[in-house]
């Protein structure tokens, strides 16, 4: 087990250095000098050497990389063209915010989607099982940053119940006054793990069901209770996995509802770096996001291979 | 006296409905089990075997399955039983075991606990004493080093061994029947005979009755008592299995023997039965078996032949048959 | 949106149960389809839609550019515009009919540049195996390690707003799936007999491939390819939601919904028209391929 951890580690090591390679090479795709993508255009000539020097944009590509990745690694994103601000602070604030969007919006999307995809396996065929699909399908084909306009209309503009904007004052605190803030962008962002967790647990549960062993299970006469608990593990690795990419799109993909919502997160500020072409921060972003993403999905990995035992561990 | 029976079935019906179609699996079978009687139920497969085995203790998919007649076992009205009497029933006086022990089996659950939950849920036992009485029933079915394989996931063990496990689970609370759903067929030849001979000796020894569900002659008299031969949702021939190898009434029975190879046979052509079994979504008149049988005359397709008795025990619906005075 | 791969490579993989598809078996899917109510109606709606997108120069009742103040923000059926006027006094009606070209060719293009691109890479990775499979599948796993949004979002970001950069973006997201369903489907097909047997008898590998392999894993990757339309179109209006996809003042529909985002206070059900325009064709497009996929699976 702890061999197979090690090993599973090992091989993400090498996802992980590409997925930088693609962040590093964002700045030259691109159009003009990557310098003019890292430095304001109204520098100076010598600092714009200087600067050119110092991030060895004067030498071949790979060093170059290794150049940019010995910053990184120190924790350097580079400074925003726009605010001058170094990249990694603004990012780690943000990114505190667009997690707590994230996760909020995921727990709630798999609470409803693993309850209707169930309750839809179960009354396979049956007009429950329709209604659930019918969601299901409309939770992954809504656009939702149109579904966060329209919420804003119901519950901002006409009854007034809910902020429309922002993520409340100061830092996040999960109390009353932020929670309203937090009630509309989750909802949205909820909506697309709603409707795919619901497809996957009516596929997972309802492929389960209409296995052998259920019979043998019903044969043993078991409890609904007991049943329920065999079909649960057997599925549970499966939906782990489909939970675990839904959270890592999740933080990624904010950023259509962060700019409906203004939620000022790490979507809201890659917006912005893309209405002012701000590369350092879009490559910060992406680098940080996909990390994170990388590092999920080792630990769902992992976490996958313990609780199945029919993943033969070597 | 029909206390005594383990089952006691009267023109049982079992039709599986869907919007397209009505499969008529189960058209009209009687049968009685007694105590420790072994019976089997021979036929192709569709033959509706499987169906009526199921249909014993209520395991037929729900809400498309539609059961009518008399079907008594245990004591017990399953036909209009509820799910949670049935619950009652199985596990503790009707058990069943599977062609396929990988897939009978939960994958993700231990031997172990997959034999004491069933003891758990029959008897008020704790969980560590069922598990305990789970090393007995693995010792029981002959498993070597027991106590290992109690903590085994199914995909650990051989075909032979799952099915032994699988034996284990059935004979949890010591059931009066057993129904036995084709527990060979899966597996290597030379297993065969060991689980055979491993579900005799266990037959006689608990003193269970048992359906044995089978489309091969060979086990069917390794094991029988009695044999009843299906086709196309009815049972075509009934009689002590000596009599019934020996000498066939149903023509659909004596092309089963004649398709099969034994020793008595050498030297001779085998024979096939020409012809598929009929559709089950529209059951003509008359006998099922007439578009394939040598013997059919006209009274064979205008209506179902009756069970004719040639001699006490025994049975057939042909109208070749001669019943006795 | 956040998600490409809401059919797994395993659900496509299931229909290839049946090797050499006879005419017969595409007979059965088409008689499956025409049973089948909600995919008819979506495909009705969609041609419908097609239809009024592809004439919109002709059967438009104004000009998509031209606006007046004097009539901005005018509500649905007002004085001759139909669906009223945007935030510029231009008609919705003609709008969107203009819009959803763009929303369209933006959202349908990636996947049949990804279906051939990637398609042709997985079945290559998938029958020939070896070290091109190891270095195809190695490369495909890059890309998996990014959300497919900010992915997009990332490239287009970089690359700056245009139509062009915006297809380029989506597929670059849209390739490694197929390359994965391919590749899977591919591999599952040459390891059957009958494969294995015409390798046996001596036939060249573009034979093989032409004749066994193709006919067989077209059908599946098509398939999911479909399942990718419905996304692709959230994706491509989102991304020029976003300002990413066409200048203004040409129309499209995320664009659209992004300039009318101020008239929810004074004009709620106008300022959602395109959203609910770019949601039917999501949900029609969704429908649609899981009917088709309904109608392919041999097991039901």
């Amino acid at each position: 087990m702890f061999r197979y951890i090690l090993r599973r580690i090992a091989y993400a090591i090498p996802i992980a250095l590409s997925v930088s390679v693609v962040c590093f090479l964002l700045v030259h795709i691109a159009p003009g000098d990557p310098i003019d993508s890292i430095i304001p255009p109204d520098t100076p000539r010598e600092v714009v050497e200087q600067v050119r020097k110092d991030y060895g944009l004067d030498k071949p590509l790979p060093v170059q990389y290794a150049v940019w990745l010995s910053r990184v690694v120190q924790g350097d994103l580079g400074r925003s063209i726009a605010t001058r601000r170094l990249v990694a602070g603004d990012l780690i604030l943000a990114a505190r915010k667009t997690f707590v969007l994230a996760i909020t919006a995921a727990l709630l999307g798999f609470a409803v989607g693993i309850l209707l995809g169930s309750t839809a396996a179960f009354y396979k065929g049956t007009w429950i099982d329709k209604a659930c699909v019918a969601f299901a399908v409309a939770g992954v084909s809504i656009p939702h940053y149109w579904l966060g306009m329209v919420m804003v209309i119901f519950f901002s503009v006409l009854m007034n119940v809910f902020p429309a904007m922002g993520a409340g004052p100061g830092d996040w605190v999960w109390d009353r006054e932020h929670l309203q803030y937090l009630v509309l962008p989750a909802i949205t962002l909820a909506c697309i793990p709603a409707g795919l967790l619901t497809r996957t647990v009516r596929g997972i549960v309802s492929e389960i069901l209409s296995q052998d062993f259920v019979t043998t299970l019903r044969g043993k006469g078991l409890r609904n209770r007991t049943l329920a608990l065999h079909i649960v593990k057997n599925g549970a690795p499966t939906i782990l996995a489909v939970m675990g990419l839904q959270l890592g799109y999740l933080m990624g993909g904010s950023i259509l509802v962060e700019t409906i919502f203004s939620w000022p997160g790490t979507g809201s500020m890659l917006n912005a770096a893309i209405f002012r072409r701000d590369i350092p921060v879009i490559q910060g972003a992406t680098l940080v996001l996909a990390m994170f993403f990388v590092m999920l999905n080792l630990i769902v990995d992992i976490m996958q291979t313990m609780i199945d035992p029919r993943i033969v561990r070597k | 006296m029909s206390e005594d029976l383990l089952v006691r079935a009267k023109n049982l019906n079992v039709k599986f409905v869907s919007r397209d179609a009505t499969v008529h699996a189960v058209n009209g079978v009687d049968f009685q089990l007694a105590q420790r009687e072994v019976l089997c139920i021979l036929g192709e497969s569709g033959s509706g075997k499987s169906v009526t085995l199921r249909a014993i203790m209520g395991l037929n998919p729900r809400g498309k399955t539609v059961v009518e007649g008399e079907l008594n076992v245990c004591g017990q009205d399953v036909v209009g039983a509820s799910e949670a009497q049935m619950s009652q029933l199985r596990g503790r006086q009707v058990a069943m075991i599977f062609q396929e022990p990988m897939t009978a089996l939960d994958p993700v659950f231990t031997i172990g606990r997959q034999i004491a939950e069933t003891i758990v849920r029959h008897e008020s036992i704790s969980y560590k004493d069922a598990l305990a009485r789970a090393l007995d029933l693995l010792e029981l079915v002959q498993i070597p080093s027991a106590k290992r394989r109690l903590e085994a996931y199914p995909h650990e063990l051989s075909g032979g061994l799952r099915q032994r496990a699988m034996i284990a689970i059935a004979l949890s609370c010591k059931p009066k029947l057993l129904l036995a759903d084709e527990p060979t067929t899966a597996l290597d030849a030379t297993v065969q005979i060991q689980i055979l001979l491993l579900l005799r000796r266990l037959q006689q020894e608990l003193g269970m009755g048992v359906i044995f569900v089978t489309h091969d002659l060979g086990v069917a008299g390794e094991i029988a008592d009695r044999i009843a031969v299906m086709y196309a949702g009815r049972f075509v021939e009934e009689g002590p299995v000596r009599d019934v190898m020996r000498a066939p009434l149903h023509p659909y029975a004596q092309g089963l023997l004649g398709a099969t190879v034994h020793a008595g046979l050498r030297g001779k052509r085998l024979t096939t039965i020409p012809g598929a079994p009929p559709d089950l979504r529209a059951i003509a008149p008359g006998c099922s078996f007439a578009p394939r049988c040598a013997m059919v005359e006209a009274a064979c397709r205008a209506d179902l032949p009756n069970l004719r008795s040639p001699e006490p025990g025994r049975s057939a619906r042909c109208i070749h048959v001669n019943e006795a005075a | 949106m956040s998600n490409v791969s809401t059919a797994t490579p395993d659900s496509a993989g299931a229909i290839v149960s049946d090797p050499v598809k006879s005419q017969g078996y595409w007979r059965g899917v088409g008689k499956r389809v025409m049973r089948d109510k909600v995919t008819l109606v979506c495909g009705a709606i969609l041609l419908v839609m097609l239809f009024l997108i592809l004439f919109a120069p002709w059967i438009a009742p104004y000009d998509p550019l031209q606006g007046s103040m004097a009539r901005r923000l005018k509500p649905v059926g007002w004085q001759g515009y139909l669906l009223g006027t945007d935030e510029l006094g231009r008609d919705m009606l003609t709008r969107l009919m203009y819009g959803g070209r763009f929303s369209w060719f933006v959202g349908i293009t990636p996947v049949v540049c990804a279906f051939t691109i990637g398609g042709t890479l997985g079945v290559l990775a998938g029958f020939v195996g070896g070290k091109i499979n190891m270095l195809i599948m190695r490369a495909t796993d890059v890309f998996y390690a990014f959300p497919s949004v900010l992915l997009a979002v990332a490239i287009s970001g970089a690359l700056g707003p245009g139509i062009f950069n915006a297809i380029l973006s989506m597929t670059l997201v849209f390739i490694p799936p197929l390359i994965r369903v391919s590749e899977s489907v591919t591999t599952s097909v040459r390891n059957l007999d009958y494969v294995e047997s015409a390798r046996a008898t001596g036939a060249n590998s573009f034979t093989i491939v032409r004749v066994h392999v193709l006919p067989n894993v077209l059908g599946p990757i098509f398939v999911y390819a479909t399942t990718l339309v419905g996304v692709s179109m959230i994706l491509a209006s989102g991304l020029s939601f976003l300002g990413l996809g066409v200048k203004p003042p040409t129309p499209e529909w995320g664009m659209m919904l992004n300039t009318l985002r101020t008239a929810i206070y004074s004009q709620p059900l106008l300022a959602t028209l395109p959203g609910i325009c770019i949601f039917v064709t999501s949900l029609c497009f969704n429908l649609l391929s899981d009917g088709l996929r309904n109608a392919m699976d041999v097991r039901n």
